[in-house]
């Protein structure tokens, strides 16, 4: 076990994954030492952890013997401006990449997350309407298999169709197939200009801009128990002519026109030990799936430009009269309730964290077509299945 | 061997007497694809109506080991639809019901035989469209665009088809039906659809196609430049990107490429340029107005001698005839040429052209330039005359240094085409060795006995070893490399 101690170290307090404990860490500092690494750690079960902002997300991991930490794989390798595009270790920070000169990476996300760990979770946020999600902007990637094999796919330039589009299938994968080491990304100019429309208005006017001539970058809905919902519509472009449609998109919501977003823009809605759902479905069901989510308690936001939605449910724990069986109880119940709305809307429902006790007797991935499929992929890359196992759909 | 008369029985018993060829005449009409220079007569075709008549035609080839070769319109330019010898041909051709347009969630569910434009024809009156326009879009096929990942003038905007399906029904090559992405998007799971787009034929056999309808925008201005150099558009291309304005489409044609699209369709671009660039802006009016200002005193800037604005849909039409003429316009001016597909960074535009050219006179080839420049997506076309004896293989030599020209300057051995035939030889060239069996392990777990258009892509099929699912412990090869954990 010589390079498996020369690269890891014994796990520390919060070297866990939803309450399992790992045994070892390992923060490799290049993609070749990445190599090494899960060349050595051969048999033992991983999960990889980049800014651990999305780390509760999904099931707790089967076992667990090392955690790979990729904050030391940081850093922006190449940005080529004049091709809007950009080459980066995966432990840089999004805040990184939020601020190139002139020039963004355009997919929302926490300051301190990672590339890698935004393009395994295929996290997204509000201007997805506009710019597509990971894997409309991931154009190239390295990717170390769980065997240790580094390998490419993709490249440095937008349009390729040399090969399988595998970029796309490590993407939301929540490092169930390789650790991810460097991503090449499309960019987009920083806008000159962007404004805010907010207005007290049903979901269903969102329908409205999306039939005019507004081009939003985002379109966000925000609902709950007890307000009045809310639409907020991003504009960007040219100072005068994000002036005019933000004019004429407050117009038609009676809304206002802000420099800012509200404050719940790109905030999940769900408390710390809450249940969050993300809920997906057809443009002209969010409305109904809103509705639904609203009716069983939960506080709605997300993107009805793009038929994704989450739901924050609060788990009560400090009620002296609820027992922690009820809880869970009403928890799959609401669960349950959303994931039917969801399959009615012709999308899905995916519990991506709940507080722990809860969690574990939540289905957090539903049901999902082509899973054996999926499972067969899995096989081919992870035949002992140690990587992030159990923690990805049908217990892969 | 497979038995083909017996095969063609059982197909015949499946999806209808008719349905089923086997004479040799009928069968040539299926010898090519696009790319024409490949034939190869295919064992027998099916022209299957139905996703469950693929499914059965499928589920055969399987069961007697028989490969198969799907094909759409036939319009690929990869030889990805060249059938194989002894192997059945899928016509999809069909399956041409457009079965919903749901404008109301930007959605529309087609069969994989629909007609690229047709798709685009049936949102239309709503006030949507269907954004992928490959210049064959009036005869190319969605499924043919599924698997080959088709692009188009207007992808530097737009993006690809796989930005634009968003759910597919296939029937993997062991015949099964399978959905992948549906009408929402991100379905849970690992994206198989993003997978399986632009696999070639390679993953199966696509029966049903969930599109993504995009608003037609409020306005389209389009713009005709002439310069003296393909250097001075190129400048004025990469300023027009700094500046940071996303045209819906940049395209570029050389003295050659126009000269030839002048002799086809007198398209009536400015005379004596050495390169013209069109230039195609969309969105709304306000920020439309603004952008095109700048982008014609851009054009000014580097050179420009003459700037034509199209005034209406008659005047946009002629300009663009001229781009989307031009593979065919060379046809007037040689009698062969070859298509050449490859991607650089956009930035290296003005060297690699004059490489292009250098490499062109050193071999006493004339060479055409017609590309989607915003994305840096050459078309190069490499005239030559087959009568004349070593014309053809100093023109293939040609060909094959401009993509050693695209990998050297970090691009793409195809932009749009797809690798087919044509290209696998070209692969271990972009990818390594470890690269290509990764993406085969994604094969192995979809066709592991390989009957899904073998032959494509990859220059080295990989076994796939045991069968999926009974796989246990590690890579043979890393096993031996990793003693030390004994």
């Amino acid at each position: 076990m010589g390079a498996l101690d020369e690269l890891t170290s014994p796990a520390g307090d919060g070297d866990a994954v939803c309450g399992v404990p790992a045994r070892l860490v390992a923060a490799p500092r290049d993609t070749a030492e990445a190599a090494a690494l899960v060349t050595a750690a051969r048999g033992l079960a991983v999960v990889i952890r980049g800014g651990a902002t999305k780390l509760g997300w999904g099931p707790p991991p089967r076992e667990l013997d090392l955690i790979i930490d990729t904050r030391r794989l940081a850093g922006v390798v190449e940005h080529a401006a004049g091709d809007l595009i950009t080459v980066v270790r995966a432990g840089t920070p999004m805040a990184e990449l939020h601020g190139l000169p002139g020039q963004q990476l355009a997919l929302d996300a926490p300051p301190s997350a990672t590339a890698g760990g935004t393009v395994a979770a295929n996290a997204s946020g509000p201007r997805r309407l506009r710019y597509g999600t990971a894997r409309d902007l991931l154009i190239g990637i390295t990717v170390v298999r769980p065997d240790g094999t580094i390998t490419k796919a993709g490249g440095k330039v937008v349009k390729n169709v040399a090969g399988y589009d595998l970029g796309k299938l490590y993407t939301g994968a929540f490092g169930t197939l390789g650790l991810i080491t460097e991503c090449v990304f499309r960019l987009h100019p920083v806008p000159a200009a962007s404004l805010w429309v907010r207005a007290v208005a049903p979901p269903l006017h969102a329908a409205k801009i999306l039939a005019g001539q507004f081009a939003a970058s985002a379109l966000e809905v925000n609902a709950g128990p007890g307000a009045e919902p809310e639409l907020a519509v991003l504009l960007e472009g040219t100072a005068a002519g994000v002036r005019e449609r933000a004019a004429a998109v407050a117009e038609l919501l009676g809304g206002e026109v802000s420099p800012e977003p509200p404050q719940w823009w790109d905030v999940p809605p769900w408390p710390a030990d809450g249940v969050g759902v993300k809920l997906t479905g057809r443009l002209s069901q969010v409305p109904a799936l809103v509705a639904t989510a609203v009716g069983a308690g939960a506080t709605v936001r997300g993107s009805a430009g793009a038929g994704v939605l989450y739901a924050g449910l609060a788990v009560d724990q400090g009620d002296a009269g609820v027992t922690a069986d009820q809880r869970t109880v009403e928890a799959g119940r609401a669960v349950e309730l959303l994931r039917a709305a969801a399959v009615r809307a012709g999308g899905h429902a995916v519990v991506l964290t709940a507080p722990a006790g809860v969690r574990e007797t939540l289905d957090m991935w539903g049901p999902v077509h082509g899973l054996a499929l999926m499972r067969r992929v899995k096989d081919q890359f992870d035949p002992g299945h140690r990587f992030a196992p159990g923690r990805f759909v049908g217990g892969i | 061997m497979t038995d083909i008369d017996a095969l063609a029985a059982r197909l015949r018993a499946a999806i209808g007497a008719r349905q089923v060829l086997t004479d040799r005449q009928e069968l040539r009409t299926y010898e090519c694809d696009g790319l024409a220079h490949y034939k190869v007569i295919p064992a027998l075709v099916a022209l299957p109506r139905t996703a469950e008549q693929v499914a059965a035609v499928v589920r055969a080839c399987a069961e007697t080991g028989t490969p198969f070769v799907a094909r759409g319109s036939g319009t690929g330019l990869s030889g990805g639809a060249l059938p194989h010898a002894d192997g059945v041909l899928i016509v999809t051709s069909q399956l041409r019901d457009i079965l919903e347009v749901r404008p109301e969630d930007e959605r529309a569910v087609v069969q994989p035989g629909v007609i690229n434009l047709h798709v685009t024809q049936a949102a239309t009156p709503h006030g949507y469209y269907y954004a992928p326009d490959p210049s064959s879009q009036q005869i190319c096929s969605i499924g043919g665009n599924v698997a080959e990942n088709s692009g188009g003038a207007h992808c530097l905007k737009y993006g690809f088809t796989t930005n634009h399906v968003t759910g597919l029904e296939v029937v993997t090559p062991d015949g099964e039906r399978v959905r992948l992405g549906g009408a929402a998007p991100d379905a849970p799971g690992y994206d198989l659809l993003g997978a399986f787009v632009g696999s070639e034929g390679t993953l199966g056999v696509a029966t049903e196609v969930t599109v993504r309808l995009t608003r037609l925008p409020e306005t389209v201005r389009t713009l005709l430049a002439g310069f003296s150099s393909t250097d001075q558009a190129g400048a004025a291309t990469s300023a027009i990107i700094a500046a940071g304005v996303v045209p819906a489409a940049i395209e570029m044609m050389d003295a050659l490429a126009i000269e030839a699209a002048e002799a086809a369709v007198r398209c009536g671009y400015p005379a004596g340029a050495g390169a013209v660039l069109i230039v195609e802006l969309d969105g709304p009016a306000a920020e439309v107005a603004a952008q095109f200002d700048e982008v014609s005193e851009l054009c000014a800037k580097h050179g420009a001698f003459e700037t034509r604005i199209a005034a209406d849909d008659a005047e946009r039409a002629l300009i663009w005839r001229g781009r989307k003429s031009a593979f065919a316009a060379v046809g007037r001016i040689s009698p062969d040429y070859i298509v050449q597909d490859g991607v650089i960074p956009r930035t290296a535009l003005p060297a690699v052209l004059r490489r292009i050219g250098e490499v062109a006179a050193e071999h006493g080839v004339r060479v055409a330039n017609v590309f989607h420049a915003g994305d840096g997506n050459l078309h190069p076309l490499v005239l030559f005359d087959d009568a004349v004896p070593g014309q053809a293989s100093r023109a293939e030599t040609v060909s094959a240094a401009i993509l050693d020209l695209c990998i050297e300057h970090g691009g793409s051995i195809t932009g749009e085409h797809g690798v087919g035939v044509d290209k696998a030889k070209y692969m271990p060239r972009m990818f390594s060795d470890d690269d290509l069996d990764t993406m085969q392990l994604v094969r192995c777990a979809f066709d592991p006995d390989g009957i899904a258009n073998p032959g494509k892509v990859f220059p080295t099929p990989r076994l796939c070893g045991e069968r999926p699912g009974r796989h246990q412990g590690t890579h043979p090869r890393h096993e031996a490399g990793v003693a030390e954990i004994f």
